[in-house]
């Protein structure tokens, strides 16, 4: 597993498991909720914000 | 070889469990389609690795109602079937559609009325007496909902609605409030089964996972399958849809509240030892074949 570098706060990020294309991890650092862009190599975004149609 | 087209963006515990569970299936290839990176045309897509008809089936898990319900309606269009059809996204994504082809067919719901201006709404609710549940027509996970136990509550909520709210904020959905007994009940069917169910229990009169309710295994009873299949039948699933179908205990009836056309079942398969995503998946294929 690969590590990249938060979007919003610099720090290194480093899934502790096999993540997969589109799922939401946290930084351990400054908390930010982020997108997993593609998993080799690992690529990060912050994750959107909840739109209002989202749900069930 | 079945390939799989799976639509959605953001992967939950629920897409990751179903995503591993086709993988595993002898002769099945998955194709992820992400919304935000596809447009449809009417003779085809762009933006997806894989052509329509190579397509043997698309399932539908997009987190967004409209992206789902279109993305849906034009796989549909191009000749491929999928897991849930348009029809059953339009009808479980609205709740006036939902309410109305529960009526149609019998299926016990609460007294609904739907208003469309705060002056008719408020004299809706007089009429039906306090306390009411006011929802929006369209929206998941319990967000916007409002117990409204009199008559100062229900001006504010009908004022914010309109000031703040969207176009659609201003349909008034109004329910009758339905005393439970602090839990209310999820049955997941998939193709045309009733395959696991759940209690969800709150202290808060909103017993709904995503809100932190209790969850624990209910038993599929006769009963329970019977109104949980009604249901699903009601917003067109037939055998082919997947379907989550909310019921609240009301004295000796069962009322359906909601039924959701993306399932989500994490909470559902630790609380029932059910393995859902398998039922999904295999459920997926058959309507591949």
């Amino acid at each position: 597993m690969t590590t990249a570098e938060c979007p919003v706060c610099g720090a290194e990020v480093e899934p502790a498991w096999e993540v997969e294309r589109g799922e939401i991890i946290d930084c351990g650092d400054c908390g930010a909720e982020l997108e997993v862009i593609e998993s080799e190599p690992l690529s990060l975004e912050e994750a959107p914000e909840l739109e209002e149609d989202w749900g069930e | 070889m079945t390939t799989v087209g799976f639509v959605c963006s953001r992967v939950r515990k629920d897409e990751k469990l179903l995503l591993e569970e086709l993988r595993e299936r002898d002769g099945v290839e998955v194709e992820r389609i992400d919304p935000r990176d596809v447009s449809f045309g009417l003779e085809g897509t762009s933006g997806v690795d894989v052509d329509a008809d190579e397509l043997d089936v698309v399932v539908d898990r997009a987190m967004s109602y409209s992206r789902g319900l279109y993305a849906a309606r034009f796989f549909e269009s191009y000749g491929v079937p999928v897991v849930n059809t348009s029809k059953v996204a339009h009808t479980c994504g609205d709740k006036v559609e939902t309410t109305v082809a529960l009526r149609e067919n019998d299926v016990r719901t609460p007294e609904t009325r739907v208003a469309f201006t705060p002056d008719s709404a408020l004299e809706t609710v007089e009429s039906l007496g306090y306390p009411v549940v006011v929802k929006p027509v369209v929206g998941s996970w319990a967000r916007l909902l409002a117990k409204v136990n009199d008559r100062d509550a229900a001006e504010a909520v009908f004022e914010h609605k309109k000031v703040l709210g969207s176009y659609e904020h201003s349909v008034f959905y109004i329910q009758n409030f339905v005393e439970k007994p602090g839990r209310d009940i999820r049955v997941a069917v998939i193709g045309g089964k009733a395959v696991a169910a759940m209690y969800r229990s709150s202290d808060d009169w909103i017993t709904n996972a995503a809100r932190g309710a209790e969850t624990t295994n209910c038993e599929v009873t006769d009963k329970i399958e019977r109104v949980a299949l009604d249901a699903a039948e009601a917003v067109g699933c037939g055998n082919e849809g997947v379907v989550g179908v909310d019921i609240m205990e009301d004295g000796n009836d069962l009322t359906v509240h909601e039924v959701n056309h993306s399932l989500e079942f994490k909470a559902l398969t630790e609380a029932s030892g059910v393995n859902v995503a398998g039922a999904y998946a295999d459920h997926i294929v058959e309507v591949s074949e």
